[in-house]
């Protein structure tokens, strides 16, 4: 499978979840598991550009697909992403544990409709939990991300 | 002092390697460690007859099981956190059940492996056999005392206290009105959306043990560690890396893998870890709130408090690692913001066949709130006035501090107020909460609290000027994301005269600082916070000191701005803080940074020896701060909620927040800890219970059916502050972050109530509640 | 909370997994696995075979048969919800689709998995039911055709024979008096009810072991349904009667 534009080899380990092979066979620990049954929202990754769990899929079904996790969006050194630079400065963090999937949501979200309305964004965010924010500040976030998003 | 960073609204330095995934949370710490997986009893009270791990044991790529027979402190009792002279029945749990398990969840082996996969495979291959015992659940089911959770444990009773200011018999007596009433609040969880996990790894040759856990207590772990395993502290280092939340929890000291994680590292020489599943989170980790009060309420025909008694029972579930702390405060607690005369307060903390509890957010609070502002609300019903009237009369007034409510607090003090403004808080909260929006079926609710934060005993923390010019500091609570590096780093940079950027903050390491409590109980700002000043202030004043000698001023006229040291008034005399950090060693060896700057001002000769008496190498120091008391912060929600009378849905139309917690650092990270206090008390309000049947099987254990709020059912809250400074501290800051969960099921309750005329006296609600209420 | 062990198997064709599915013993059908991966982490799920479907070709199309919406095993549950075929013919199925879970589920899961899960409160099976519309489904025996009525047996129960995989839904069309309405603790929850309108057929879910066609005057008649900590018998069905007013009203 492709992640983050690198081919990596298969491992054949039929049960090994998508979100432990990203994390513990790939290093890229930004992808986070918080409840392994597809509630939480904290392992969300882009597959083929559209967000999923990755805890829901086994690693072996990603063979042949493009996945991007949080680690891809903006490359070290390089500016944030303007998801991310939207989170910073709508302090729509805490902890930073839920931040990645709200975040890869977040890409999904308005790769699909980038000029979402409140109600929208409501929708497109609720598929993720945060115990720290209260959510208002990702709130804040998303509508500022669709500012710097736009053109 | 400048106030230039305190209380401006700093954007998060900790942000950007949270953004790009570069955080670094315990279960992302690898290096070919072994991971682990616990059997757990699947009953909640039952006498272990055999256990054979034989099988498990043969299972390729299983490293070990673990039972209490294995264990060297197998037969060792966990330790009682905080012991009191009331807890006169305290028990603790041990690293694994041999005999007798009291909570489902409660551990019984540990598995090491060569993967999860592989653990959790052998874990199902242990074979335990039970005896199952009576089950006791619910506090009312434990006092009834018909089957014991501890056999040597009379009436499941851990411990009794009493209380009274005043003579409540002789008020009630004489007061023209009297009420009886009862409320009840069950458990909730704090559920952090990461779980708990533990990495260890042990190095023979340094003979040094290194702990990576998501706790809020490292240095707590450490001083454990080290006497358990012999080991001199400095020969343990524990680290709490991001942690992904923790809301009161992730502190028990200790639970099993604390131990069994470290010990298993030592036995194989091989990093070691465990990482918490979703599933066992719900079981293994601690939770909160389940009370049942009685109360008595005397007043006068004005809605004045005249005398309230107060006997309650608190479901303490299996164990008592944490002491009594939790019925202590919602004791201390319950008259908050009011003046009663005449108070009366008991309470059993009572054993139960549930997980054992300790503090979670709010910690005692809002239950203690919930039954003291339900109570307003019933005066205001029986004498037809109106519910922000009577909170009116009763409330402690601005000149009155400070207040002493002559209970015992937490930290072995009394309660005594040190600050605060009451009624402004409650004028205020009804400005921004406005007229009631029109349409049917809609209430209003209300609710004001006080908020002892910033217990002691103390903080420390360690300032050091680089020679470059940049300032690093250290202190020993960790962070969960209340943004300790950016609020520490705004406190240092004003006494430093530094931007904000420069300085770079260490928490919940102990390489970086060894001493401390832990995060908890709003006092990382208070204790830490002003840890953090008092150590920045010895630098600067170092800095000032060195720096005279060379600019040729008294230390005094002397002003740390812009990173230079200067004369005042003079901006030309002055030298980079980074010159006066080479100053301060008597050797020289640095590079660059202040270096050549310094040699524009060499050492003055001057008489004795280099080093003098008291003297020490460095533009460093270490600080303390040990608070005489905790400092009280305050608050007022108001809330206009919608309840459809049909499906009983909760639709919260406005819900605002005037909060008080003296002197504000960052207004960014103060209304994120409120906006998200606010969300987990809804959800503690109307969606979060943890469902116990009578055999004391958890029967929501899944994110599936315990139903944190998504964004969809949390409204904006809007928020205003006033700001009463605390008198105690330098800062004069408060703590503030549970303020925004502790009132909320009040204020939902009294707007229920409002909206549907449906009589309210338990917690959480639910849809089903108000039906059958409704009925 | 990681699967027990299984042999993945990851036929190339239809006809491939049908006779995987016919020699192996104690075999599941992996489509979307939004239902079944999270069943296999608990550990509540523990077939000895997967078959993962996924690697099928041209069996993810969303069509025109029969006049109605045909929605093949592998259409995910976004893709229906974006169709604007589907939305034109029967929008009661887009209506259906936006309630289920989040848009993160829906990018994967599937319309057919959701059948063949035959979870007794999932919206996707009473509007089957109430549309009056069948499945299609495949095993080495042949292809045979399943309607609604017939398909839902009990709890996660369906007709399906053990060696069968449901390989396409067939919605038929309906562009006015339909209605869909739910009663959910939070967006996007399992309902504790729901009802589902299509002409002058009324399909119930969440109140019985499977999805329900009832007397739209009188809802309740019959119905026993089950309690649970968030509904109580007596309460599901106070709802039902509360959500058919609703959609009769619409």
């Amino acid at each position: 499978m492709r992640v983050n534009g690198v081919e990596h080899a298969a491992r054949n380990d039929p049960r090994r979840l998508l979100s432990d092979h990203l994390r513990h066979d790939l290093g890229l620990t930004g992808t986070h598991v918080g409840c392994e049954h597809g509630v939480c929202g904290c392992c969300t990754v882009l597959l083929d550009g559209a967000p999923v769990r990755s805890c829901l899929m086994l690693a072996m079904q990603a063979e042949g697909h493009e996945v991007t996790t949080v680690e891809g969006l903006a490359r070290d050194g390089a500016p944030l992403h303007p998801v991310q630079q939207a989170f910073h400065e709508c302090h729509g963090l805490q902890c930073g544990f839920c931040t990645p999937g709200f975040v890869m949501s977040v890409v999904g979200l308005l790769a699909q409709n980038p000029r979402p309305t409140a109600q929208e964004i409501e929708e497109g965010i609720a598929g993720n939990l945060c115990r720290c924010t209260g959510y208002a500040s990702i709130r804040r976030a998303v509508h500022r991300a669709v500012e710097l998003s736009g053109t | 002092m400048t106030t230039r960073w305190f209380g401006a609204p700093v954007q998060r330095v900790e942000d950007d390697r949270l953004l790009r995934g570069h955080g670094r949370y315990t279960d992302d710490i690898d290096e070919g460690a072994l991971e682990c997986c616990f059997v757990r009893s699947p009953y909640a009270h039952a006498r272990i007859t055999s256990i054979d791990a034989s099988e498990a044991r043969a299972m390729p790529g299983v490293v070990a099981v673990f039972t209490a027979a294995e264990l060297p402190f197998g037969g060792v009792d966990l330790p009682l956190l905080i012991p009191h002279p009331n807890l006169t029945h305290g028990r603790t749990q041990r690293c694994l059940a041999s005999e007798v398990v009291r909570y489902a969840g409660e551990a019984v082996a540990f598995v090491v492996a060569e993967s999860r996969y592989i653990a959790e495979d052998a874990a199902e291959r242990v074979q335990v056999e039970y005896e199952q015992l009576p089950v006791v659940i619910t506090p009312e089911v434990a006092a009834r005392a018909e089957h014991l959770v501890h056999a040597d444990v009379p009436g499941n009773i851990a411990a009794e206290m009493l209380q009274e200011v005043g003579d409540v018999d002789a008020a009630l007596a004489s007061a023209p009105h009297r009420k009886k009433l009862g409320f009840r609040y069950e458990r909730g969880a704090a559920s952090p959306m990461e779980g708990r996990a533990v990495w260890a790894r042990w190095s023979e040759a340094e003979r040094k043990l290194t702990v990576y856990d998501s706790t809020q207590s490292p240095t707590s772990i450490r001083g454990g560690l080290a006497v358990l395993f012999g080991l001199p502290e400095s020969k343990v280092e524990v680290i709490a890396p991001d942690v992904g939340g923790g809301f009161g929890p992730k502190i028990m000291l200790f639970y099993p893998d604390e131990l069994l994680v470290p010990y298993a590292a030592m036995q194989f020489g091989r990093p070691v870890k465990w990482t918490e599943d979703r599933q066992e989170h719900f079981t293994a980790v601690n939770q909160e709130r389940g009370q049942v009060h009685d109360v008595e309420v005397g007043f006068d025909a004005d809605g004045h408090v005249l005398a309230l008694s107060d006997d309650f029972i608190h479901d303490g579930g299996a164990y008592t690692p944490y002491g009594i702390i939790l019925p202590i405060i919602s004791a201390a607690q319950l008259p908050g913001p009011y003046r009663i005369p005449n108070y009366r307060v008991r309470f059993r903390d009572m054993y139960t066949n549930a997980t054992p509890t300790s503090p979670y957010r709010g910690a005692g609070r809002p239950h203690a709130c919930f039954v003291m502002e339900r109570t307003l609300d019933a005066i205001a019903a029986e004498l037809g006035l109106d519910r922000i009237e009577v909170r009116r009369r009763n409330l402690i007034q601005a000149n009155e501090f400070p207040y002493d409510v002559g209970v015992a607090w937490q930290d072995g003090n009394t309660v005594v107020y040190d600050s605060g403004d009451y009624p402004e808080l409650l004028d205020r909260a009804l400005k921004l909460l406005g007229p009631k929006p029109p349409g049917d079926s809609i209430g209003m609710g209300l609710g004001i609290y006080v908020e002892g934060t910033g217990v002691g005993p103390y903080e420390g923390a360690h300032v050091q000027v680089l020679v470059s010019g940049r300032v690093v500091a250290a202190t020993g609570i960790p962070s969960q994301g209340q943004a300790h590096a950016t609020v520490w780093a705004q406190v240092v940079a004003d006494e430093l005269g530094v931007d904000v950027k420069d300085v770079e903050i260490t928490s919940g390491d102990t390489r970086g600082f060894p001493w401390g409590v832990g995060t908890f109980a709003s006092r990382g700002a208070v204790t830490a916070g002003n840890a953090m000043h008092v150590a920045a202030r010895m630098v600067a004043e170092k800095a000032r000191q060195i720096a005279s000698d060379h600019l040729e001023a008294d230390p005094a006229d002397l002003e740390l701005v812009g990173g230079q040291v200067r004369v005042k008034g003079s901006p030309d005399r002055g030298m980079p803080l980074g010159a006066v950090a080479v100053l301060s060693n008597p050797v020289r060896y640095a590079f660059g940074g202040g270096t050549e700057a310094a040699t524009q001002f060499a050492t003055k000769p001057r008489p004795g020896r280099p080093l003098q008496d008291g003297e020490y190498p460095g533009l460093e120091a270490t600080g303390y701060y040990s608070p005489p008391g905790s400092t009280w912060a305050s608050g007022c929600h108001a809330a206009y909620v919608r309840v459809d009378p049909k499906t009983f849905r909760l639709e919260i139309l406005k819900y605002v927040v005037v909060h008080d917690c003296g002197r504000v650092i960052n207004p960014l990270v103060l209304q994120g800890q409120i906006e998200g206090g606010v969300a987990q008390g809804i959800g503690g309000a109307f969606y979060e219970r943890l469902a116990y049947d009578s055999d004391g099987q958890l029967r929501n254990a899944s994110f599936m059916e315990f139903l944190i709020p998504y964004a969809t059912e949390i409204p904006p809250i809007e928020i205003d502050h006033i700001e009463t400074p605390s008198p105690l501290n330098p800062l004069g800051v408060k703590g503030a972050g549970e303020a925004g969960v502790i009132p909320v099921g009040a204020v939902l309750a009294s707007a229920i109530e409002d909206a549907t005329d449906i009589p309210i006296t338990e917690m959480p609600l639910s849809p089903l509640k108000l039906y059958e209420l409704s009925r | 909370m990681k699967p027990a062990p299984f042999k993945y198997h990851a036929p190339a064709t239809l006809d491939e997994a049908c006779s995987m599915l016919a020699s192996l013993e104690d075999a599941k059908v992996l489509a979307g696995g939004q239902s079944l991966i999270p069943l296999l982490n608990f550990r509540l799920a523990r077939p000895q075979h997967l078959i993962d479907i996924n690697r099928i070709s041209d069996l993810d199309r969303i069509y025109v048969r029969d006049g109605g919406v045909a929605v093949q095993a592998l259409a995910r549950q976004g893709e229906v919800e974006d169709s604007d075929l589907a939305s034109r013919l029967c929008p009661l199925l887009t209506s259906a689709v936006r309630l289920v879970a989040h848009r993160v589920i829906r990018n994967r899961g599937t319309v057919c998995g959701s059948l063949a899960h035959a979870d007794p409160a999932s919206e996707l099976p009473a509007v089957l039911l109430a549309l009056g519309g069948h499945v299609m489904v495949r095993s080495v025996r042949g292809e045979r055709l399943i309607a609604a009525e017939q398909l839902f047996k009990g709890v996660f129960e369906t007709a399906l024979a053990p060696d069968e995989i449901l390989v396409e839904a067939w919605f038929p069309e309906l562009v006015e008096r339909y209605a869909i309405f739910e009663d959910s603790r939070r967006h996007g929850d399992f309902a504790l009810a729901g009802v589902a309108l299509a002409g002058d057929n009324l399909a119930l879910f969440g109140v019985a072991p499977t999805p329900v066609l009832v007397d739209p005057q009188d809802p309740t008649a019959d119905l026993q349904p089950s309690g649970d900590i968030e509904a109580t018998p007596a309460f599901r069905l106070h709802l039902v009667r509360v959500l058919t007013e609703k959609a009769l009203a619409a």
